[in-house]
């Protein structure tokens, strides 16, 4: 009757998301009085997946297939299932990011359970099963009851935290026979963005709007960001003029972003960029016009003009980091 | 090679989220209701190009929706597509929503199902997925390029840190975001020519949805506003460290 929980690495490294699905589950297994079994597809080492046992799992069961290192929707939609058939299970969860996206409603369809799509919240047992989630991107929250017997939860990122505590997993593998049809979506090639901090998965984020003025004045938004240890951002005529690349662009049709630090530079703060970027924890804006509606969704503000502010912030945090050492 | 294309209906952008009946639905009074942009900008748009280019034979628009989606829909239209379709059905919930979807689909046929990458209302992202599972075809999501030739779709998606180029035998379902086609604007032509293109309601089969909304919530209002002049960086600093605690 295990929780099932699936984690997931880019190229064998787990990233910080996936301990907090870890410990989600963890809390969910412990309120349903049972235990959390974590899936690992492809290839990883005996290590990392023992260390789940941190954040709560008991058990790992691998499916060592290497053609699992890529994201195919069936073929990770069966391996999922044969691990839920293993365990038994009623509940099972992964991110609401790309993989968790292409493989949890496939899943969800097959055992004919409902789903919750980006749960902030642990289920609320006296009335059903009861999740939070964020709905019209920010703007009001739904509690949302699972009916089903079997349920499917994708957590979103950044929402739950993970704390690493004591204890091991024991992994076990767990054999599945694909067939050529799992994989019938053929990779040619990956390009992967290497050396940046990946935006939909950053915890402080510098982003600049056309208040920049140009693609020349990027590089002191950059300093700063490198200072943080922060991914970039942008606002979309920025990306839509060729300033910026347009995976940077956030907001109703661009990304959407969560982390605990958004620093908007030269962002008028549209309902638009809003959209994307409102899930933020703490929103710092420097914008010249004190009339700029993005103050009004902001923690902390400054009314100044970027080109001077940005390099002063950057000397701020040099500073501090100095000190902090 | 027949395209279908998922059009949802969701509240434009602007909307102020009030609730109503004890917090238990969304007040619709005075919304103003836009094509879902994942929807029309890229999926939609790039079916169109398709059939523009002459790979593509038909285009079919489905939605699920009661008859106040309608107007919706024919702006859709208005962009392009042969017929829509409309299941007449208020669904909140993606199982019951793409089964209907699914069961009409089966039905007809198509090479390739195109959909959002979310609906920018429940922010599920969901429906795709789950068509794909339902029909067993294929499925390949947030793709940022489509292209298909002799019944084989290559195409470009956002995967963990990178883009990723596959391929693909259709039938296939696919979810679009940004980058897959350029915006467009209805012309005259192209909303006369709505005028005359068939919308055809149709029950929906039988489905119960797997999850209900109990209730909404709205975002606690700011804590207000902290100014800090443009001269003390450190104190932006010391604070982001001390009180709000994120570096
Ligand atoms: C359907 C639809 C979807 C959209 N989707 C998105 C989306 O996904 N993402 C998005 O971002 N937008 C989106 N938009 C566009 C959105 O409405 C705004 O037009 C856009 O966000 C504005 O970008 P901006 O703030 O960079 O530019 P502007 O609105 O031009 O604002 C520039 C700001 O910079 C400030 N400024 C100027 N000079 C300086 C200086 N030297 N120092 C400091 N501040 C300065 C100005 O005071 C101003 O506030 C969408 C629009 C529509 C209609
Ligand atoms: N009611 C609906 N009718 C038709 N298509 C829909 C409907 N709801 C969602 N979709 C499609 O599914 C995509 C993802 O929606 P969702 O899973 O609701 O975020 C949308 O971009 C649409 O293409």
């Amino acid at each position: 009757m295990s929780v099932i929980v699936l984690v997931e690495h880019t190229g064998g490294i787990i990233k910080k998301k996936n301990f907090e699905a870890v410990q989600y589950a963890a809390q969910i297994a412990k309120k349903t009085a049972t235990t959390l079994t974590a899936v690992v597809l492809g290839n990883a080492t005996n290590a990392e997946m023992e260390g789940l046992g941190a954040y709560g799992a008991q058990k790992v069961l691998h499916v060592a297939d290497t053609r699992l290192n890529d994201l195919h929707a069936r073929a990770y939609c069966k391996a999922l299932l044969a691990a839920a058939e293993k365990e038994k299970s009623k509940i099972i969860i992964t991110l609401h990011d790309i993989s968790g996206r292409t493989v949890a409603p496939r899943v969800a369809v097959q055992l004919k359970a409902g789903i919750v799509a980006g749960a902030l919240s642990i289920p609320d047992l006296e009335k059903g099963f009861v999740i939070k989630k964020a709905v019209f991107s920010g703007k009001a929250f739904a509690y949302v009851n699972i009916l089903s017997d079997v349920k499917v939860i994708m957590l979103m990122p950044n929402a739950f935290p993970a704390v690493k505590a004591e204890g091991k997993a024991v992994v076990e593998q767990l054999a599945v026979s694909f067939d050529e049809k799992d994989f019938g979506v053929k990779v040619k090639s990956i390009d992967k963005v290497t050396g940046e901090v990946s935006l939909a998965d950053a915890e402080l984020v510098v982003s600049g709007g056309r208040g920049m003025k140009g693609p020349e004045n990027w590089g002191i938004l950059e300093d700063l960001a490198k200072e943080l240890g922060a991914a970039t951002a942008c606002s979309r005529p920025v990306a839509d003029s060729h300033w910026r690349p347009h995976h940077e662009h956030v907001g109703q049709t661009g990304g959407t972003v969560r982390p605990n630090l958004y620093i908007a530079v030269g962002i008028s703060g549209a309902i638009q960029h809003l959209a994307g970027v409102n899930g933020s924890k703490t929103i710092v804006v420097i914008n010249k016009d004190p009339e700029a509606p993005f103050f009004k969704a902001a923690n902390y503000g400054i009314v100044g003009d970027a080109m001077e502010v940005l390099p002063r912030l950057t000397a701020a945090v040099r500073k501090f980091k100095e000190q902090h050492k | 090679m027949k395209i279908l294309v998922c059009i949802s209906q969701v509240p434009d952008t602007s909307t102020k989220i009030v609730l109503k009946n004890n917090d238990t639905s969304v007040n619709g009074d005075g919304v103003t209701y836009i094509i879902n942009p994942y929807d029309e900008w890229y999926a939609l748009v790039r079916a169109i190009e398709l059939k523009e280019k002459g790979i593509a034979s038909d285009i079919h628009l489905i939605t699920v929706g009661k008859a106040n989606v309608e107007p919706v829909i024919r702006k859709a239209l208005s962009l392009g597509g042969d017929e829509a379709i409309r299941i007449d059905a208020d669904s909140n919930d993606a199982y019951e929503t793409a089964g209907y979807i699914a069961a009409y689909a089966a039905q007809v046929g198509y090479d390739l199902i195109l959909c959002g990458k979310e609906s920018i209302d429940y922010n599920n992202g969901i429906t795709g997925t789950m068509l794909a599972g339902m029909l067993d075809m294929d499925y390949i999501g947030f793709a940022t390029d489509i292209q298909v030739e002799a019944g084989v779709a290559v195409v470009k998606r956002e995967v963990e840190g990178g883009e990723e180029t596959d391929q693909c035998n259709l039938p296939l379902v696919i979810s679009c975001q940004k980058g897959i086609a350029e915006a467009r604007i209805p012309n005259m032509r192209g909303i006369m020519a709505a005028r005359t293109r068939p919308l055809k309601v149709v029950e929906p089969s039988k489905i119960a949805a797997l999850t209900a909304i109990l209730s909404y919530e709205l975002p606690p209002a700011k804590a207000g506003i902290k100014m800090i002049s443009p001269d003390d960086m450190d104190q932006l600093v010391d604070l982001l460290h001390t009180e709000a605690r994120v570096i």
